[in-house]
């Protein structure tokens, strides 16, 4: 470790002298906008796929739809984000004549992902509702689809933030393979600082550092909004 | 008002309701008593159609509402629930307990027609033969008004105003069963039905639900009331019907149930509660 200082002084050169952090805050917008947009994308078809999977299955179309879902869920969830990446990058869109910039088919991709472990999430707590809560919504007159929304999913939602907020996370996380379809993320700007300095310890430490205070951050910002939406629990 | 024509319910292989034919008038107060396990909340759920009834009709206001293909929401609106568990809309206000289904109905029927007189204005555009826009003579922000203010009246009635924005963890049972009644009455029903109302309650707040219920009962309305206590059926209803195993066994004035009955599972019944 003698050279420790040495290590850090080519890192901060590279880093600062010869602008490699633009290259990170590159890095690190793609890699908060993947995430976010992607946790967003997720959540919105978890929403849907989860409503879908609690309608009552009386009539044909719930059912189709419902297995329709289903399978969606057990394609996303049984393939590596990285394969679905590569698939959709190199097959499904050229297949298509899709031309699109590759992180926004990390965002989509990502999305996709995420909406089918968020439907499961979002499920159990759909599920984690008390059923009085629809029928009293029911009985007013409310259609199913505006009881779910007023009514049963803001409460689910609550109940879920925790899960929600490690979905979130390991998104982020998970945000590290996007340089598989040449996406600029944190790895390559780090990676980029490495190989044209021929030294890898400190960019790579540093760059680990940066993904714990992301995952701090997030953690504590779940625990904000939890705190907020407990209000409703609150005794006063 | 509404009649029931044999009606059945199953749920797998058990029957639960076995066939009941009843007609509810208008301002009629029916009491439904009975064992547990005999039926009678499910009977009472079918009327509103939460349970969907295997067999049978109910003609409310001359529409079967226990047919799949009606839309059964437009008619819950007029038939009021209330609730063993009071089911007050945990993530929201009271306030906003009670505006909820109204203020939704009103909001969408208003941008329904809007949307409508959009086409109709652009279909005009090009014939000759012009039709009449749909009349729209509210404004949102008048209907949010005018929801508020019949929400703030009823809460004003059952003297809690005050708990106007508190969440309903904050509540006592009585508060919370009170609050959902009124919530029921915003809708302007034409029926209430009430399921087991007190059931859920510490003994000293019953007295205040029973109350409430008593004061709409005097003011004419129509309900139908699954209920343990014995005391309020005899002092409210115009008609008491006792259920056991699926079937209406006995039907009768509350006087002549309870002084005079003639089913032998009436009076083991009455017998034991009594």
């Amino acid at each position: 470790m003698g050279n420790f200082d040495k290590k850090i002084e080519i890192f901060w050169k590279m880093f600062y002298e010869y602008n490699g952090y633009t290259k990170v805050l590159t890095g690190l917008q793609n890699t908060l906008y993947i995430a976010t947009v992607g946790l967003a994308i997720g959540i919105v078809i978890g929403t849907i796929i989860a409503i879908i999977a609690v309608i009552p299955k009386y009539k044909r179309l719930p059912r189709i739809l419902d297995s329709i879902c289903k399978f969606y869920v057990g394609l996303f969830r049984g393939t590596p984000v990285v394969v679905q990446l590569l698939v959709f990058y190199y097959v499904i869109f050229p297949l298509l004549g899709v031309k699109m910039p590759s992180v926004n088919v990390c965002v989509l991709v990502f999305g996709l992902n995420s909406g089918a472990y968020v439907s499961e999430i979002m499920r159990s707590g759909i599920m984690s509702v008390d059923p009085g809560q629809l029928e009293a919504a029911r009985a007013v007159g409310l259609s199913f689809g505006v009881s779910m929304m007023k009514v049963v999913v803001p409460q689910a939602v609550k109940n879920i933030l925790p899960t929600l907020g490690n979905e979130f996370i390991a998104l982020i996380k998970e945000t590290s393979v996007v340089s598989f379809v040449g996406a600029a993320d944190l790895y390559v700007a780090f990676n980029y600082i490495g190989t044209n300095s021929y030294e890898f310890m400190v960019p790579y430490l540093v760059m680990a550092l940066i993904y714990i205070v992301l995952v701090m951050a997030i953690a504590l910002l779940v625990k904000i909004m939890e705190r907020s939406l407990r209000k409703s629990d609150r005794h006063n | 008002m509404i009649d029931i024509i044999d009606l059945r319910k199953k749920f797998g292989n058990l029957e639960v309701l076995k066939g009941i034919t009843n007609t509810i008038h208008e301002g009629e107060k029916v009491a439904i008593i009975g064992p547990s396990g005999s039926g009678k909340s499910t009977f009472l759920r079918c009327l509103n159609c939460l349970e969907d009834p295997t067999s049978g009709q109910i003609i409310f206001e001359g529409v079967n509402i226990a047919d799949m293909k009606v839309d059964i929401n437009i008619h819950r609106r007029h038939i009021g629930m209330v609730f063993q568990q009071f089911n007050l809309f945990n993530n929201k206000t009271v306030i906003d307990n009670i505006m909820l289904a109204p203020l939704h109905i009103r909001l969408s029927d208003l941008r329904n027609k809007k949307i409508k007189n959009f086409f109709i204005k652009l279909r005009n555009v090009f014939t000759s033969n012009k039709k009449p826009l749909y009349e729209i003579n509210t404004t949102k922000a008048q209907i949010q008004e005018e929801v508020r203010a019949n929400a703030m009246r009823l809460l004003k009635r059952i003297g809690l105003e005050d708990k106007a924005n508190a969440f309903p963890s904050t509540l006592s049972g009585g508060q919370k069963q009170r609050i959902a009644i009124i919530r029921a009455l915003a809708m302007n029903p034409k029926v209430m039905l009430f399921d087991e109302p007190t059931s859920a309650l510490d003994p000293e707040m019953v007295g205040e639900v029973l109350d409430l219920i008593k004061q709409l009962a005097d003011e004419g309305m129509t309900m139908v009331i699954v209920t343990h206590e014995m005391g309020f059926a005899r002092e409210v209803a115009t008609r008491v019907l006792f259920m056991d195993e699926g079937l209406i066994v006995e039907e009768n004035t509350p006087e002549e149930i309870f002084n005079n009955p003639r089913n032998p599972r009436t009076k083991e019944f009455l017998s034991k509660v009594l």
